[in-house]
């Protein structure tokens, strides 16, 4: 229950700040990405399961107020969730490479996946244009606030996990 | 404590792929529902509505005061390099002004001939504050701050200071989504002010990179049209009230087919520092 709570929260406190504060700090017109440094980080943290359904409350968040269809960029993250997920085996808590290898294939996975349904399909073809202005800024300036949040990230997690062992010596 | 714990477990037995299987399925109906139908998530974005904009309203005043501060910061140099200019410039300056003053009656004359200031003000009109902006890049959409409870609804026209911004697309019991024309799949259909050939003005994130977006289907077989000339939205659109300025043509050509031509337009808003825009409440076709 704490945990679907604060889980909960932390995804209005990213949504809004990403539609809000990060819009007026922007660089060169550009935006991070914080719902892919939420939803990434805790599918690789807490697994596919978790991984899904953040992505999948954070995605539809996003559409219910941005979105044309319901559902699409639900769709997109619980995916980016689920696959990061499946990299739970190889995380551990003190190394930082994969946690910023992740989330930079993560935020690239969405904004390839977001530029071919939303404008390759329209014939806007220019995709380096599109990659130098758009994906490539949007990842770095998501990597350069994943160090900043990534700590505080891995904080919560691990109060989510301390109950859990004390109550329970078989997962140790 | 292992039986409760063993309760628990036993809750949770969807495995993770099926329940990903489950979800897709669901997000491509509910997809499919909001692509055929005009329902746009009624409840749920009432709900979401109540939680988010509260914050959204907070932080973002925040987020302006914080960037209104660096900005002046910043700019705090080169005003004083400019006060020098500009001394020079008020010398010169004084001088158009009589010539502009002359020019003046001619305006308010031409005015009068298109009822464009009587067109304006006899539209109701609301105020809103901009709360949140599209956090995608790809999209140039925003939310305001008042809903269906403030009588605004979809396919409203949202205007700031003198020109289109855009339509409203989406509207909760407290907030709204606006979608501006600078948004990479909006289409307004419009006219040249002095000629009223009809063309197509459509936003596009490429172009918008140097300030500017695109117009097509310009059809000017007497070649009068030229940079400079007003666009505003056409008679024909049944969204868009007619009337409202749209911007100005900065540069054209004729297209291969030799019939039609394109170009780019500068818009009459700065989209970049809109904080305050204006719904009109007005409708162009009255829902039966």
């Amino acid at each position: 229950m704490k945990k679907n709570i604060t889980i909960a929260f932390m995804i209005l406190a990213f949504f809004t700040l990403q539609s809000t504060f990060f819009q007026k700090v922007t660089l060169g017109g550009i935006g991070p990405n914080l719902m892919i440094i939420l939803t990434s980080s805790f599918g690789f943290m807490r697994g596919k399961k978790n991984g899904m359904l953040i992505g999948f409350f954070s995605g539809l968040l996003y559409d219910v107020f941005f979105g044309d269809a319901l559902g699409f960029y639900a769709l997109i993250y619980m995916y980016i969730g689920y696959m990061n997920g499946s990299f739970r085996k190889i995380f551990y808590p003190q190394d930082i490479k994969l946690p910023l290898i992740l989330i930079a294939a993560s935020n690239l996975a969405y904004c390839v996946v977001t530029y071919c349904l939303l404008f390759l399909l329209r014939g806007r073809f220019d995709i380096g244009f599109y990659f130098i202005n758009i994906i490539l800024p949007e990842i770095v300036y998501t990597l350069a606030i994943t160090i900043v949040f990534y700590p505080i990230i891995l904080r919560i997690n691990k109060w989510f996990d301390q109950p859990a062992k004390r109550s329970d010596p078989k997962f140790v | 404590m292992s039986p409760v714990v063993k309760r628990k477990r036993e809750k949770f037995t969807i495995q993770s792929k099926y329940l990903l299987l489950i979800l897709t399925f669901l997000c491509i109906v509910v997809m499919g529902i909001t692509f055929t139908t005009d329902y746009l998530g009624g409840s749920l974005s009432t709900v979401s509505g109540y939680v988010v904009v509260p914050f959204q309203r907070g932080v973002s005043s925040v987020g302006g005061w914080l960037s209104n501060r660096s900005e002046e910061l910043a700019q705090l140099r080169v005003v004083l390099q400019e006060n020098e200019t500009l001394k020079k410039q008020v010398d010169e300056l004084s001088i158009q002004i009589t010539e502009l003053q002359q020019e003046k009656y001619e305006l308010n004359h031409l005015r009068e001939l298109y009822e464009l200031d009587e067109q304006y003000a006899d539209y109701e009109k609301t105020g809103a504050r901009i709360i949140g902006r599209d956090s995608g890049n790809w999209f140039h959409s925003f939310l305001i701050d008042k809903g269906t409870e403030d009588g605004i609804g979809i396919d409203m026209n949202v205007i700031a200071g003198n020109g289109l911004v855009g339509i409203i697309t989406n509207a909760g019991p407290n907030w709204s989504r606006v979608t501006s024309i600078i948004h990479d799949n909006s289409n307004v259909s419009a006219m040249i002010l002095a000629t009223s050939d009809n063309l197509i003005v459509s936003g596009n994130l490429e172009l918008m990179k140097s300030g500017v977006i695109s117009f097509s289907q310009l059809v000017d077989s007497a070649g009068q049209v030229a940079p400079g000339d007003k666009i505003v939205t056409s008679h024909i659109s049944n969204k868009y009230l007619p009337g409202i300025l749209i911007g100005y043509i900065s540069e054209i050509q004729t297209d291969s087919n030799n019939l039609t031509k394109s170009g780019n337009v500068t818009p009459a808003v700065d989209f970049e520092h809109l904080e305050e825009v204006l719904v009109i409440k007005k409708l162009k076709q009255q829902p039966e």
